[in-house]
C-alpha cells in the first residue's frame, strides 16, 4: 500500500439518519476506501456502504462440523480403539452415549469460532488506529456518527473530496493523521 | 430522610399509574448522550455508595466461611461433608444443581429473547449474563470439591494423554455433565464478553483517569464502532444466541440425566430433562427479580428497569412454575400408574416420610405461593415480587434436596436405611459460596456496566432512520 501523507478525511453528523443518507451519496460519488462509525449497529448503514456479506457464518459452520467430528472421533477412538473397556456390557461403540458429549463439542467450537472468527475479521485487537487521533472521535462510542473517506481511495483529493464532504452537511471536517 | 421519603413516596404513585398503561421499555425523555452518560456514570464518575462497601463487606464476609470449608475439606477429606452410604449424594449436588439452575435465566434473557425479538431484554440481559457466569462458578466448586482432591481429578474428567494410558468413560452421565458444564461456562463468558466489547470503548473514552482508561482500552481491543466491525459483530452476535440456546436447554437436561440415568426410584424417569429445564428457568428468573429489585432501587435504574421488566419476568416465573408444578404431579402419577412398588412407596415416603415437611414446604413455595401472580395487582407490586423470589429461590433448592435426600434414604432394602442431614461444613460451603456471588456481583455492579449501554441506544426514539435515508433496493436484490 503507497504511504499517503495523511490517513483520510473524516465528517461528523449528529443523527443516525444523516449518516446513512451520507454514505449513500459517498458511495454513489465513486469512493470505495470508505468506513463509517456509529456507536450502535446500524443495518442501514452497512447496507449504505455495500458491505460484502460477511464470511462469519461459514467459519462457524466449519468449527461446528470439526466438533462434531473431532468430538465423536474422540470418543470412538478412545472408547473401541485406545482403551477399551466393559461397562456392564455395553458396546465398546455405545453410540447413544456419545451424542451428549458430541453435542457439547459441536457447540463449543461453534462458539469459539464466532467469536475468534469475528475479532479475525475485524482484525481486532487492534492497539492503534489513525481515526483515534481525530479528537472528537471519542464521541464515536457516545452519541455522534462519523464517515471517513480513506486517502488511499482512487478518487481522493485533498481539496476536492474535504469539498464534497462539506456538501453532505456534516457537523465538521477534519483531516486524519497518520 | 425526609427527601427519600418523599421520592419514595412519588415513585410509588408513578409506579401505580404505571400499572394501568403498557408501559415502555425505556422512559421517554432519554437521548443518546444521557443513555451513556447515565450508565457509565455509575462505574466512572459517580462515588461509591454506601450501600455499596455495605453489600460487599457482606459477601466478602460469608466469601471467607468457603476458605474455611475448603481448606478443612482439604486438610481432614472429604468426611467433613455429611453424605454416607446409603445417601451418597448431599448438599453438594443439591447447590450445585441449584446454583447452576439459576444460571440459566442469564443465558434465556440474553439468548433466547433475542431471537425472540423481545426488546425487554436489553436493560437485563447484561447483569443476568453476569449472574449466570458468577452462579457457574459457584455451581463448579461443588463436583471439583467433591472429588476430594481435584489436582488428581483431572485425568478422569478430561481426556488427555496422561502416563497412565486411560481415558474418561464417555458412558457415564456424569462425564457428560463435565462437557456441558464447562462448555456452558466457556460460551456464556465468551456471549458476555462480547456484548461488552463496545461498552469498553464507551468507557475507555470516557474514562477520567489514565489508569481506567488503559484497562478500559485494553478489553476493548480497539473497538472503534467501525461499520465493517459492527456487521461481523452482529452476525456473531446472532449466532453466539443461536448457539447458546440448544446449549443452554442440553445442560439441565444433562444436570437431568445425572438422576434420570440411574435407576433409583425417584430419579430415574423421563420427564425429568423437561421438568429440570423449566425449573432452572424459574429458579433463574426468580434470582434475576431479586437482583435486579435492590439494583434498580439503589441505582436509581427505574427508567431503563421499569415495571414492564419486571411484570414480564414474573409472568415467566409464573408460567415455568406451572410447568414445574406440572412435573410434580406427574411424578406423583407415574408412582402410582407404573404399579411399581418401589415407585410407589417413594412418593408415599416423600409426602409421608421422615422428610415430609421438606416435601410440603416444596409444594407450598413452588405451586401454591407463584400461584398469586396471577393477579395482576400483585404482580405489580415491587416488595411483592422480592417477597416472592426469594420464596421459589427456597423452593427450588428444596426441590433439588427432595429429589436428591429423599430418593436415596430409603433403600431397597430397610437394613440399608439411613438419614442425611448437612454438616457445619455443608452448610458453610453453601453460605460460602452464596458470599462467593454475592461478592463477584458487588465487584460487576461496581467495574463494569449494568446495562448494555450500545443496546440501549438502539431502543431510543432518536435511534430510527427515516424512510428517505434508505437506499431503495436495487431490482433483484432483496433484503433480508
Amino acid at each position: 500500500m503507497k504511504r499517503t501523507e495523511i490517513y483520510g478525511l473524516m465528517a461528523e453528523f449528529t443523527d443516525p439518519g444523516s449518516v446513512v443518507a451520507a454514505a449513500r451519496r459517498v458511495r454513489e460519488a465513486g469512493y470505495r476506501n470508505v468506513d463509517a462509525f456509529s456507536p450502535y449497529p446500524i443495518e442501514e448503514l452497512s447496507e449504505a456502504l455495500e458491505f460484502h456479506k460477511s464470511k462469519l457464518p461459514l467459519l462457524v459452520l466449519i468449527g461446528g462440523a470439526a466438533g462434531l467430528v473431532g468430538g465423536y472421533g474422540l470418543q470412538y477412538w478412545t472408547s473401541v480403539i485406545d482403551y477399551p473397556l466393559n461397562i456392564g456390557g455395553r458396546p465398546f461403540h455405545s453410540w447413544v452415549s456419545f451424542i451428549p458429549v458430541t453435542f457439547e463439542i459441536t457447540i463449543l467450537l461453534a462458539a469459539l469460532a464466532a467469536v475468534l472468527g469475528m475479532l479475525a475479521l475485524n482484525g481486532l485487537p487492534e492497539p492503534y488506529h489513525p481515526v483515534f487521533n481525530v479528537e472528537r472521535f471519542a464521541l464515536a462510542s457516545k452519541d455522534r456518527f462519523f464517515i471517513c473517506i480513506e486517502a488511499t481511495d482512487p478518487k481522493f483529493d485533498h481539496d476536492e473530496t474535504w469539498r464534497f464532504l462539506v456538501s453532505l452537511g456534516p457537523r465538521f471536517v477534519s483531516d486524519v493523521e497518520h | 430522610m425526609s427527601s427519600d421519603l418523599h421520592s419514595d413516596q412519588a415513585r410509588a404513585a408513578r409506579e401505580a399509574e404505571l400499572r394501568d398503561r403498557e408501559v415502555p421499555v425505556v422512559e421517554p425523555g432519554h437521548d443518546f448522550a444521557s443513555v451513556t452518560e447515565k450508565i457509565s456514570a455509575l462505574v466512572l464518575t459517580r462515588k461509591t455508595p454506601r450501600f455499596w462497601w455495605v453489600g460487599f463487606a457482606f459477601g466478602f464476609l460469608l466469601l471467607q466461611l468457603l476458605f474455611v470449608a475448603i481448606a478443612n475439606l482439604l486438610f481432614r477429606g472429604i468426611g467433613v461433608w455429611g453424605p454416607n452410604v446409603p445417601v451418597g449424594w448431599g448438599m453438594d449436588i443439591i447447590n450445585f444443581v441449584w446454583w447452576i439452575g439459576i444460571g440459566h435465566a442469564g443465558t434465556l434473557i440474553s439468548a433466547i429473547l433475542l431471537l425472540l425479538r423481545q426488546d425487554w431484554r436489553t436493560s437485563i440481559n447484561r447483569f443476568a449474563e453476569a449472574m449466570t457466569l458468577f452462579a457457574v462458578a459457584c455451581a463448579l466448586f461443588y463436583p471439583i470439591f467433591h472429588t476430594g482432591r481435584p489436582w488428581l481429578s483431572f485425568y478422569w474428567l478430561f481426556p488427555y494423554p496422561n502416563t497412565m494410558g486411560v481415558w474418561p468413560n464417555f458412558r457415564s452421565p456424569l462425564i457428560w455433565d463435565v462437557f456441558a458444564v464447562s462448555t456452558y461456562a466457556t460460551v456464556s463468558a465468551l456471549f458476555w464478553y462480547v456484548g461488552l466489547i463496545p461498552d469498553f470503548a464507551t468507557l475507555r473514552d470516557r474514562a477520567r483517569s489514565k489508569k481506567f482508561a488503559v484497562v478500559y482500552g485494553m478489553l476493548a481491543m480497539g473497538w472503534r464502532g467501525s461499520a465493517k466491525h459492527w456487521h461481523n459483530y452482529e452476525t456473531a452476535y446472532l449466532l453466539l444466541a443461536g448457539l447458546a440456546t440448544p446449549l443452554v436447554i442440553s445442560v439441565h437436561t444433562v444436570v437431568s440425566f445425572d438422576f434420570a440415568v440411574g435407576i433409583i426410584p425417584g430419579w430415574h424417569a423421563t420427564i425429568f430433562p423437561p421438568y429440570f429445564v423449566a425449573g432452572a428457568i424459574y429458579a433463574g428468573f426468580a434470582m434475576v427479580l431479586t437482583l435486579s429489585i435492590p439494583l434498580r432501587k439503589f441505582y436509581g435504574l427505574e427508567d431503563f428497569i421499569t415495571m414492564r421488566h419486571l411484570e414480564n419476568m414474573a409472568k415467566v416465573m409464573l408460567a415455568t412454575g406451572l410447568i414445574v408444578a406440572y412435573g410434580y404431579m406427574m411424578e406423583s402419577f407415574m408412582a402410582w400408574y407404573s404399579a411399581n412398588p418401589y415407585e410407589k412407596f417413594m412418593i408415599v415416603n416423600r409426602m409421608t416420610g421422615p422428610y415430609a415437611h421438606m416435601y410440603w414446604a416444596l409444594i407450598v413455595c413452588n405451586v401454591i405461593a407463584p400461584n398469586t401472580l396471577w393477579i395482576k395487582s400483585l404482580r405489580t407490586n415491587v416488595p411483592y415480587l422480592f417477597f416472592m423470589s426469594l420464596v421459589v429461590s427456597v423452593g427450588m433448592w428444596l426441590e433439588r434436596y427432595v429429589i436428591i435426600v429423599t430418593s436415596l434414604h430409603r433403600d431397597f432394602l430397610p437394613s440399608s436405611w439411613g438419614m442425611y442431614s448437612g454438616t457445619f461444613y455443608d452448610w458453610s460451603a453453601f453460605i460460602g459460596t452464596i458470599g462467593l456471588f454475592i461478592t463477584l456481583l458487588f465487584l460487576f455492579i461496581r467495574f463494569l456496566p449494568v446495562i448494555s449501554i450500545f443496546e440501549m441506544r438502539t431502543l431510543l426514539p432518536a435511534a430510527e432512520i427515516p424512510d428517505e435515508a434508505v437506499p431503495a433496493p436495487r431490482p433483484g436484490e432483496t433484503h433480508p
